[in-house]
């Protein structure tokens, strides 16, 4: 099996390991990974901000570079995948040249979590390792797209690692992308009480689909020196089965 | 009005809100989740519940002569009123022609909308809420600040403060006693009253009837012991039958205040008739636009067939951080960030749909399913399509869109940008940046650009693959578990 990497911008520019280690799990699962050279982002910052005209510029740039592509496209980010998945309907919906492309591509897409354990039906990676981890199911991945059990499947498997109760897990981390710089009073707010709930749990690392949401989370705990890590979900399996 | 930011600031300012709010959307949030699971076939009645709700949204101004109809038949008069102004005119008129100077009132999210009390004060009527909440706001001379729990925002101390300033009696914070005297204070009420104000949770359709819900009886003494009677109701508030009433009942005490069904649900079926010994002499329903029919032909049309029931704005992180007031106007929480800008315009209130992170809580607990977020994203194109984005965002996401659609431009851009970020950080962090992003800088560090970008590690790394890639493990056998999970289709 050949899937298609799209890689995200936050990823590409901050967090590039996250994309070494999601290609190195799934080559080590006998899949072929396939980066589009061509892709840049799937929209969702001007798209959120209401900006529809620039975002739909970005996102026909998107579906056209994954249009020449096949086979499924794995996102790493619930958020993204959400954007791809599901609004590019909406965005596309009076854009009649690029709206069955648009649902063509949305098709093929999964989140990295979701395509493990849904598409290759892989829970058990025989990955080791002793952690102590917070999972911090982000917003898009789990009321977007869905995605509640699988990457707490994944980390049950591993060995060693102990995935900690945390108290309103569920709730949001006050990242949402243009939100946290132009709320940012409010943002921060539910910043500081989602790493007050983390940092309780007795965690060591924070475990997530999203590196936006742990961009956010890392900026707040360097800001208050805490030791608390943050991982991508891949990172964390990738490190165990080395 | 100072603007939204200064008001979220206030609101962040104070721990006592905090205090308030975070133990009383906790409790509800836990008992709503516990109440719906108890409700068999819960998903299938919420799905029942919200198609009858837009269903008859599709033929609304039929639907309402249908009303009206049935109102008369049952001998109730009936009035419309094109806005605020026009219901409170037409409510003082009725007490005027009546006779009537003392009313009154039990929980009305719609006369809130109006400023009916002023109004009735400027006409020489003295009017009374007697819903406890209610009663307190009035008695504070504030606004609610939730759509079911007006005082969410209060702690007891500061309630037996404002009953011992304004009616002179001695403070105390028990909750007991100072519902002991407030319960006094509003049997003298009721009983020298002699107009009765209420809303309409419901308005059911085939039976010109009008539903009321209350948990403390106020409404039942508002509609039986004066000679008169005035339902106020926003147009949107209708079900078709009593079987769907049924519905919206299962539903909204569970989702509201996680009840299996409110303890008083009251239909109104008339004034007294004839042999009868009880009851108001007259009864009115005005029913009242005030904007929703500006609503209902556009993309916000969905939020017509909210139910009032708050659970959005007790599983809001955005409203447990800071409360109704800041949203600066009757409805808040995510349906307000929605029903304001739709009945007021989006210009002057395009602030409440950008105070969002989309988390979906909203939709997640929404009795009738509505699409929240999606509201609020298409509110957020509808203020940027008017112009009234800030031109420096502006400018920034025009010059994302025209760099994230060339890939060459884009690898240049994250390199330079990369750069001098870099400049910027120490030890790989930003502490402070100028300007909109400074937001981010204000409660969080920045971490800065990798020094390579992902394309670029990626390259490197194909150029030093051998030509024949190296055996891969074969997929390992694991627990199919969650594998009937598929993506989950809007």
């Amino acid at each position: 099996m050949k899937v298609q990497l799209f890689h995200t911008c936050i990823v590409n520019a901050v967090y590039p390991e996250v994309g070494l280690s999601v290609a190195a799990i799934l080559e080590r699962l006998g899949v072929e990974v396939e980066v589009p050279l061509g892709q840049t982002c799937c929209g969702q910052p001007a798209f959120n901000g209401g900006f529809h005209a620039d975002a739909r510029k970005v996102a026909r740039h998107a579906v056209d570079v994954l249009s020449a592509t096949e086979g499924p496209i794995l996102i790493p980010s619930g958020s993204c995948a959400d954007m791809m998945v599901h609004q590019y309907h909406l965005l596309f919906a009076e854009d009649r040249a690029y709206r069955d492309k648009a649902h063509a591509v949305s098709e093929r897409c999964h989140e990295f979590s979701q395509f493990l354990v849904d598409v290759l039906k892989v829970t058990d990676l025989k990955a080791r390792l002793t952690l102590k981890a917070a999972y911090h199911p982000s917003c898009h991945l789990l009321r977007g797209l869905g995605v509640r059990h699988q990457p707490r499947l994944l980390l049950d498997e591993v060995e060693g690692l102990e995935c900690l109760p945390i108290k309103d897990q569920e709730e949001c981390c006050g990242f949402g992308g243009m939100f946290s710089v132009k709320n940012a009073a409010i943002s921060g707010g539910m910043m500081e009480a989602k790493l007050g709930n983390l940092e309780a749990s007795g965690a060591e690392a924070v475990v997530s689909c999203d590196m936006g949401c742990l961009m956010h989370l890392a900026g707040g705990l360097h800001r208050r020196g805490s030791k608390l890590k943050v991982k991508h979900l891949s990172q964390v399996l990738l490190e165990g089965m080395s | 009005m100072p603007g939204f930011l200064e008001r979220v600031e206030t609101a962040l300012g104070d721990d006592s809100l905090k205090v308030a709010l975070g133990r009383a959307t906790e409790r509800l949030a836990s008992r709503r989740s516990t109440a719906l699971s108890g409700l068999e076939n819960s998903d299938l009645v919420r799905d029942m519940a919200r198609r009858a709700k837009l269903g008859l949204l599709k033929d609304l101004a039929g639907n309402l002569e249908t009303f009206e109809r049935n109102l008369k038949k049952n001998g109730i008069q009936v009035h419309w009123a094109r806005d605020g102004k026009e219901a409170n005119r037409t409510v003082v008129e009725i007490a005027r022609k009546a006779g009537c100077r003392r009313a009154v009132k039990s929980k009305s999210m719609v006369t809130e909308e109006t400023h009916l009390n002023q109004a009735l004060l400027a006409a020489g009527v003295d009017v009374l809420e007697t819903d406890l909440g209610e009663y307190i706001v009035q008695l504070a001379g504030t606004t609610p600040s939730h759509i079911i729990l007006p005082i969410i925002h209060m702690t007891k101390e500061r309630i037996g403060r404002v009953m011992h300033e304004r009616i002179s009696v001695p403070y105390s914070d028990d909750p007991e006693v100072l519902c002991k005297i407030a319960r006094v204070k509003l049997r003298e009420a009721f009983l020298s009253a002699d107009l009765g104000i209420t809303g309409a949770n419901f308005g059911v359709i085939d039976t010109g009837a009008v539903c009321l819900v209350s948990n403390e009886g106020n409404a039942r003494l508002v509609t039986s012991l004066p000679r008169v009677h005035v339902a106020c109701m926003g147009i949107e508030k209708l079900v078709p039958t009593l079987a769907d009433l049924d519905l919206m009942l299962k539903v909204l005490g569970r989702s509201a205040t996680g009840q299996k069904i409110t303890t008083y649900s009251s239909l109104v079926t008339g004034p007294r008739r004839p042999g009868e010994t009880e009851g108001p002499e007259e009864m009115h329903v005005i029913l009242i636009d005030n904007g929703r029919s500006d609503i209902l032909g556009g993309d916000l049309a969905e939020i017509l067939g909210c139910i009032r029931c708050g659970a959005c704005l007790n599983a809001c992180p955005v409203y447990k951080h800071i409360g109704g007031h800041a949203y600066g106007d009757t409805y808040p929480g995510p349906v307000g960030a929605i029903v304001t800008p739709g009945l007021r315009g989006v210009a002057a209130w395009k602030e409440l749909p950008d105070a969002s992170s989309l988390c979906g809580a909203c939709k997640e607990v929404c009795p009738v399913r509505l699409d929240i977020p999606r509201m609020l994203l298409q509110l957020r194109k509808a203020a940027v399509d008017l112009g009234t984005a800030p031109w420096t965002l502006a400018l920034g996401l025009w010059g994302f869109g025209a760099v994230a659609s060339r890939p060459g431009l884009f690898r240049l851009a994250a390199r330079v940008g990369g750069f001098a970020a870099r400049l910027l950080a120490r030890d790989g962090w930003i502490e402070r940046l100028p300007g909109l992003p400074g937001g981010w800088t204000r409660s969080r560090d920045l971490r800065a650009p990798a020094p390579k970008t992902f394309q670029q590690l990626w390259r490197e790394r194909q150029a030093r693959k051998p030509a024949s890639p190296r055996p891969a493990l074969p997929p390992v056998p694991g627990r199919p578990l969650g594998a009937d999970r598929t993506r989950k289709d809007v």
